[in-house]
């Protein structure tokens, strides 16, 4: 496809084959019953200054990501975390909620990832004729396998690379700061106790011991 | 109207200041009788108060997941301020460096500091004697020593006797045992000759009094302990001096300047702001007492010109806001690839190390002039943002258990995988050590910027010198020492010349100090051996700007001992009616 008939294409699909996918339709809906959020007085969470509860909820009341986009990046973290027999999904921790907070509170990450979603929608447009959320299973694992092993990508992936670390470690984040991350992980800290030091039977794996 | 607030009582002392210094000042003199007025230019903190309550809370309470780009060290650290406070600049001269952190509330920065509780030594106290380098104290180790004895009492700290040089004991609580990666860097200390022993931390591994409760080990100290365990001067020295009835503590009272009497030159009170309404106030006392850090003290006292003080007050001999220095630091990070797939178990044990190394070496036989000490960090940690960045840098490395190798990066249930493995497998070590004091390191008032209430702020001048610069290189030297005897992988590349060896910039390590140092000759000091000022006996400063040099120690258990032994020095100057 020469580069103006993919910018038509694109220009088609976002403005009207997206609206079929149901993903993003509902994405839309949400997004329409949270446009206008009853006023509520600004409660301070315990922990927090005022200025911080202040900054917090006006970044929560804003919105950065589309629809189209939030629905790519549910697809992104669930191909990079998805349910295993161990713990659930990226977007069961609600991984997508945190990106999305993130790229407000940080914005440092704003252009990369709009950027990056966006080459993944050029990429699979060039590949498959359709943006990244409408390709098969298949489909969208190929892309991903292109730019998810940094030593072994093309170089002319390399943009795709950059986004997809970046991707890998907002997921990272989000996943593992849950409930479901951490006890994914098996972190058991947190919690009252006694410290009575390293278990006899983790001293004697690495052969070490309190009396030396 | 511009009107300014009175208060028409004269109390005995006004202190300003709510940290280490201030706190132990107000609990010591309100314990002695006086009726004292606390200012604290920021609000008020109890960390019982579940209003104020940030520990034991869970990485999703915080919509950043604790990320620190707001609070400088995450969402959950009890530090309401930082390295920069909106409306309160400070600014710096040709192009040098130094970062200042502030935190404004009650009990300072003691609330989210590291709890390291180390005595100066008696070389500590007298280094030019050494080196011939700086200047020595007026005072020595045995002039503090029953201070620090008392401190350890009243406090609480844990550690071993070890009758090391220079390292003095202290009347130590039991240290917890170590962790794993803590054995291990004891294993390794032993092959790279490098001591390894207890820490020693102001956190009640045993109960001291009926006031607070004792460690329950969630590794938290950062946050203030709800259980008063650990030392915070809001909750151990402030909240139990305003409980003797003798302290009016004023919150959100931003010090402007401390008033003098044009005659006597004494000073007769204190100017404030009050940081949320801009209301001007002043504060009669008959002793006025600085404890608002080594950077505000010497700000206050260089804004308090008068006739009489025209370069400020206490500095006649004109060194207020010199000799400004930090403690050193440089870091690095080392993976331990036998430490993968660890067993689970709760290992967050006390707020910070269980174990560090104390200053080992002669520096008679080494290219630079002072030590320094190294903590150590690591194990299974509770999650937070940021967690897992980089995999893709490690888990093309290394093997997995069953001896498969992976291409770096990936995704899914093998990305999932690789995030367990490497869990718990880091260590990090940092060194902090004794820069020398120097007169062209300083603070001084900007002639061009004022803060929003008008004062006007400070201007840093600091370059640290090639002492320094070759300490930090002997750091990473011995990191990697440390790092082979552990048989671990450095984390990323080590820094060269290029970088003069990561050294931290000043400010970095929050230990500044020496800014209204103390000596016996007034013409090169602004305050005697007690803390006192030679231009005005009623003018005591107790935080760190009174020290003479840093040590390779952490300040803050010699700023309780210094401000304890000036406030018995205040009781008993007042008892002889001499001021």
């Amino acid at each position: 496809m020469k580069r103006r008939d993919s910018l038509k294409a694109l220009t088609l699909s976002s403005l009207g084959i997206t609206a079929l996918n149901p993903q993003v339709a509902l994405a839309e809906q949400r997004e329409l019953d949270t446009q206008m959020p009853p006023e509520t007085p600004l409660k301070i969470p315990n922990g927090r200054t005022k200025d911080e509860a202040i900054r917090d909820a006006k970044l929560l009341k804003e919105k950065f990501l589309t629809p189209s986009e939030m629905a790519t990046i549910k697809v992104l973290v669930d191909i990079i975390i998805p349910a295993d027999e161990k713990s659930g999904s990226a977007t069961q921790a609600g991984v997508p909620d945190f990106i999305e907070f993130i790229v407000k509170d940080m914005p440092q990450y704003q252009t990369p990832l709009r950027g990056g979603l966006k080459w993944l929608d050029l990429e699979s447009n060039k590949r498959f004729k359709k943006i990244f959320t409408l390709c098969t299973k298949a489909q969208q694992i190929q892309i991903v396998d292109d730019i998810a092993y940094p030593e072994k990508a093309k170089p002319m992936h390399s943009q795709g690379v950059a986004f997809f670390n970046m991707m890998r470690n907002l997921t990272a984040s989000g996943f593992y700061t849950t409930r479901i991350g951490i006890d994914d992980l098996g972190y058991v800290g947190n919690t009252p106790n006694v410290w009575e030091g390293v278990p006899a039977d983790v001293l004697k794996q690495y052969g070490v011991s309190y009396d030396s | 109207m511009f009107q300014i607030k009175e208060q028409p009582v004269v109390f005995d002392v006004c202190i300003i200041g709510s940290g280490a210094g201030g706190g132990m000042a107000a609990y010591q003199l309100a314990k002695a009788g006086a009726k004292v007025a606390l200012l604290e230019a920021g609000g008020y903190f109890d960390p019982a108060d579940p209003k104020y309550i940030t520990q034991l809370k869970w990485p999703w309470e915080s919509p950043r997941r604790g990320a620190s780009n707001h609070r400088p060290f995450g969402d959950f650290d009890a530090a309401w301020g930082g390295w920069d406070i909106e409306g309160e600049p400070y600014t710096h001269k040709n192009g040098t460096e130094f970062d200042w952190f502030r935190s404004r509330m009650l009990g300072g920065r003691t609330n989210h500091w590291g709890r390291i509780s180390l005595r100066f030594g008696p070389k500590d106290f007298k280094r030019k004697s050494i080196d011939g380098l700086g200047d020595d104290w007026p005072i020595s180790y045995d002039d503090v020593k029953p201070y620090y004895d008392q401190v350890d009492k009243l406090i609480g700290v844990f550690g071993t006797v070890e009758n090391m040089d220079n390292e003095p004991d202290g009347i130590f609580l039991p240290p917890p045992k170590p962790r794993l990666h803590e054995l291990l860097l004891k294993q390794a200390g032993k092959k790279a000759n490098v001591p390894v022993i207890p820490s020693r931390l102001s956190i009640l591994t045993k109960p001291i009094n009926d006031q607070r409760g004792v460690c329950f080990y969630c590794s938290q100290c950062s946050r203030s302990c709800q259980a008063y365990a650990d030392f915070s001067s809001s909750s151990v020295l402030c909240i139990p001096a305003v409980k003797t009835g003798n302290v009016t503590l004023i919150n959100n009272a931003m010090a402007r300047e401390v008033l003098t009497d044009p005659v006597s030159g004494l000073a007769t009170g204190v100017s404030y702001v009050n940081r949320e309404k801009l209301t001007e106030h002043t504060i009669k006392a008959k002793v006025v007492v600085l404890a608002a850090s080594a950077g505000e003290s010497a700000r206050l006292l260089l804004n308090s010109k008068s006739e009489r003080h025209p370069g400020g007050l206490a500095n006649s001999s004109g060194v207020v806001g010199k000799y400004l220095h930090d403690s050193t630091g440089a870091s690095r990070g080392a993976f331990l690839p036998h430490l993968m797939d660890r067993k689970r178990y709760n290992e967050d044990g006390v707020g910070g190390m269980h174990v560090y190394t104390p200053w080992w070496l002669d520096n008679k036989k080494l290219d630079f002039p002072r030590g320094y000490h190294i903590e150590y960090g690591g194990g299974m940690g509770m999650p937070s943002y940021g967690f897992g960045s980089g995999i893709e840098n490690m888990n093309g490395k290394y093997p997995t258990a069953a001896g498969l190798m992976k291409p770096a990066g990936g995704y899914g249930a093998s990305l999932k995988e690789d995030y367990r493995r490497f869990y718990g497998a880091y260590v990090g070590m940092a060194g902090r050590g004794e820069a020398v004091p120097d007169i062209n390191n300083y603070c001084e008032i900007d002639p061009n910027v004022v803060d929003k209430y008008g004062i006007p702020v400070l201007r840093f001048h600091y370059k640290w010198s090639d002492y320094e610069i070759k300490q930090a290189k002997h750091m990473h030297d011995t990191f990697e020492e440390i790092i082979h005897a552990l048989g671990g992988v450095a984390s990323g590349t080590k820094p060269g010349a290029d970088t003069n060896y990561g050294i931290a910039a000043p400010g970095r390590i929050i230990h500044e100090v020496g800014t209204v140092r103390m000596g016996d000759d007034p013409k090169t000091s602004a305050l005697n051996k007690f803390s006192q000022a030679h231009d005005a006996k009623n003018v005591f400063v107790v935080d760190g700007g009174s020290f003479v040099s840093q040590a390779d120690k952490n300040p803050t258990w010699t700023i309780l001992a210094l401000s304890m032994r000036a406030s018995e020095y205040i009781v008993n100057q007042v008892k002889q009616k001499n001021i």
